[in-house]
C-alpha cells in the first residue's frame, strides 16, 4: 500500500504547521517590510514634491523680490544719478560764477592798474613835454620877443568885444587898487608906456597901472583886475595844450575801459562725471 | 530498495510511527522557519536591505504577483496557503541534491495530504467568499444534470494533483537509485539536475492549481453579484476555468 494514513495525517498537520510559521515569519514581514518601503517612498515622494513646490514658491517669491529690488535700485540710481548731474550742475556753476567774479575782479584790478599808470604816464609825459617846451621857450624869449608881445597884448585889448571891453573897462575903473600887468621880464619904460598908452586909449580912461615881473608866466604879458584878467601868455597855450592832450587822454581810455577784453569763464567739462 | 520515503520507519508504536518522510518534512519546516525567522529577524524598509532580504522579497512578490494573475482579487489572503505549498514542494525537491536525502513529496502520504489540503481548501475560501448557498450552486451549474461530473471532477482533480506530484517526484528518485547501480559517474549528475528542474516545474504547477481551483471557486460568479468592487485589468483574461485540462 502506497498510502500510509498515519503518514497523511502527520503530513496534514505538518503542512498546517507550516504554512502558520511561514506566515508568521516569512509573508507577513515581508509584506509588511514591502508596504512599509512603499510608504516610505510614497511619503519621501510626497515630501519632494511639497518640498519642489515650495522651492517653486520660493524662487518665484525671490524673483519677484529680486524684481523689486532691481527696479527700486534702478529708480535710486537714476534719482541718483539726477541729483549728481543737478549738484554738478550747481557746483559747476558756482565755480564758474567764482571764476567769472575772480576775473572781473582782476581784470578791473588790471584796467585800474593799467589806467593809473596810464594815467601816471600821461602826467609824467605831459609834465616832461611841457617842462621841456617852458624851458626851451624860456630860454628863446628875449627883450625882442618882448616887444613882440606887448605888441599882441595891444592888439588884443584893441580887439577885444565891446561887452568884455566895457567891463574889464568898468571894473579897472571902479577899482580900489591899481590893475597890474604882469610880465616874466622886466618891462623896459617904452614898452611900458605903450602899455599905458593903449590901455588908456582902450579904456578912454587914465588906468593906474602897476608892473609886476611873474616868472611863470613863461613869456607873455596879462592885465589882471579885481577878478577879472586879460592877457597872453605861452604859459596860456601850455595850458590850454595841456587841457587838450589831458582830454584827448581821457577820451582814449574811455573807449578802453569799456571794450576791453572779455574773459572767457571755465569751459565746462562735458560727459565726464 | 523503497518506492518511498514511507517504507524508511525509523521508530513505530503501534499504528503511531516516524518515519522517514515525516523527519524530513520536520527537516524542511525547519530549514523554512529558522531561515524565514533569520532573515525577516532584521528587516530593512529602508531603501538598502541584504541580500537574503531581496531573495525572500522576490519569492513573496512573484508568488504574489502569480496569484494575482491568476485572478485572485486579494492575493495576500492566499498567500499563506497557496505560498506555503510552492515553497514546500519546491525546497523538497531543492534539497534532493544533498546526497541522503529523500524528497518527503515522492512519497504518495505526503502528496495525498497535500491534495486534501487542497480539496478541503478550495470549498472553505469558496463559502468563505460566496457563502455556503452560493458555492453549493456552482454544483448544479449549468444544469443538474451536471452535480454528479462536478462532483467526479472535484475528486478526480484532487486525486490526479496527489498522483501526478508523486509519480514525478518518486519517478525522478527511481531514476537516480536505478542509474546509479548502472552508470554511477557523471549520468546521474545529469538526471540530478534534470530532476531539480523537474521538482520546480511540478512545484509550480501545484501551486498555480490550486490557485487556479481557489479561484474558480471564488471568482466563478456574475460579476454583479460580487460583494467587492472588480480589479481593474485582466479579469477576463485570467477567468479560470474549473478544471485546467491545458495542465498534463
Amino acid at each position: 500500500m502506497l498510502i500510509d494514513w498515519f503518514t497523511v495525517l502527520a503530513q496534514v498537520v505538518n503542512f498546517l504547521i507550516l504554512v502558520w510559521l511561514l506566515k508568521r515569519f516569512l509573508y507577513r514581514p515581508i509584506l509588511d517590510a514591502i508596504d512599509a518601503r512603499e510608504k516610505r517612498i510614497a511619503k519621501e515622494l510626497a515630501d519632494a514634491d511639497a518640498k519642489k513646490a515650495e522651492a517653486q514658491k520660493e524662487r518665484d517669491e525671490f524673483q519677484h523680490k529680486n524684481e523689486a529690488f532691481e527696479q527700486q535700485r534702478a529708480a535710486l540710481l537714476g534719482k541718483a544719478t539726477d541729483e549728481a548731474r543737478a549738484e554738478r550742475q550747481r557746483l559747476l556753476d558756482e565755480a564758474r560764477q567764482a571764476a567769472d567774479t575772480l576775473v572781473a575782479k582782476r581784470q578791473e584790478a588790471l584796467r585800474n592798474e593799467q589806467q593809473s599808470l596810464n594815467e601816471a604816464l600821461n602826467r609824467r609825459a605831459r609834465e616832461e613835454v611841457f617842462a621841456i617846451a617852458r624851458k626851451t621857450l624860456a630860454d628863446l624869449a628875449t627883450a625882442s620877443l618882448e616887444e613882440r608881445m606887448v605888441e599882441v597884448f595891444t592888439r588884443r585889448l584893441c580887439e577885444m568885444d565891446a561887452k568884455a571891453k566895457a567891463d574889464l573897462g568898468a571894473a579897472l575903473k571902479s577899482a580900489s587898487a591899481p590893475g597890474v600887468v604882469r610880465s616874466a621880464f622886466e618891462l623896459p619904460a617904452e614898452q611900458r608906456a605903450a602899455i599905458q598908452n593903449a590901455i588908456n586909449e582902450t579904456f578912454s580912461a587914465d588906468i593906474d597901472l602897476q608892473f609886476e615881473t611873474a616868472p611863470d608866466l613863461v613869456s607873455g604879458i596879462e592885465l589882471a583886475t579885481d577878478g577879472r584878467k586879460v592877457g597872453w601868455s605861452i604859459a596860456e597855450y601850455l595850458a590850454a595844450l595841456e587841457k587838450g592832450v589831458g582830454e584827448l587822454l581821457q577820451e582814449k581810455d574811455k573807449p578802453e575801459a569799456g571794450t576791453g577784453p572779455k574773459p572767457k569763464g571755465p569751459k565746462p567739462a562735458s560727459g565726464s562725471r | 530498495m523503497h518506492l518511498s520515503p514511507d517504507g524508511i520507519i525509523f521508530w513505530q508504536s503501534g499504528f503511531i510511527k516516524l518515519n522517514a518522510t515525516i523527519v524530513y518534512t520536520w527537516g524542511l519546516m525547519l530549514v523554512l522557519a529558522v531561515g524565514s525567522k533569520l532573515v525577516t529577524r532584521r528587516l530593512s524598509t529602508g531603501l538598502e536591505r541584504s541580500r537574503w532580504q531581496n531573495l525572500l522579497e522576490i519569492v513573496v512578490t512573484a508568488i504574489n504577483g502569480q496569484i494575482a494573475e491568476v485572478g485572485l482579487r486579494t492575493p495576500a489572503k492566499y498567500l499563506g496557503f497557496l505560498g506555503t505549498l510552492f515553497l514546500f514542494v519546491a525546497i523538497a525537491s531543492l534539497f534532493t541534491i544533498v546526497p541522503g536525502y529523500e524528497p518527503p513529496t515522492g512519497s504518495l502520504s505526503t502528496t495525498a495530504a497535500l491534495a486534501i489540503c487542497v480539496f478541503v481548501a478550495v470549498p472553505m475560501f469558496g463559502i468563505e467568499d460566496r457563502g455556503l448557498g452560493g458555492y453549493l450552486r456552482e454544483y448544479l451549474k449549468p444544469t443538474v444534470i451536471m452535480l454528479p461530473f462536478n462532483i467526479i471532477s472535484e475528486l478526480s482533480r484532487t486525486l490526479a494533483l496527489a498522483v501526478r506530484l508523486f509519480g514525478n517526484m518518486m519517478s525522478g528518485t527511481m531514476i537516480l537509485a536505478i542509474l546509479l547501480t548502472i552508470t554511477p559517474f557523471i549520468f546521474p549528475i545529469a538526471m540530478s539536475a534534470l530532476g531539480l528542474l523537474t521538482g520546480m516545474v511540478q512545484a509550480y504547477i501545484f501551486f498555480i492549481l490550486a490557485t487556479v481551483y481557489i479561484a474558480a471557486a471564488t471568482r466563478a460568479q456574475p460579476p454583479l453579484k460580487r460583494e467587492r468592487s472588480p480589479s481593474p485589468g485582466n479579469e477576463t483574461e485570467h477567468q479560470p476555468r474549473k478544471d485546467a485540462p491545458w495542465i498534463a
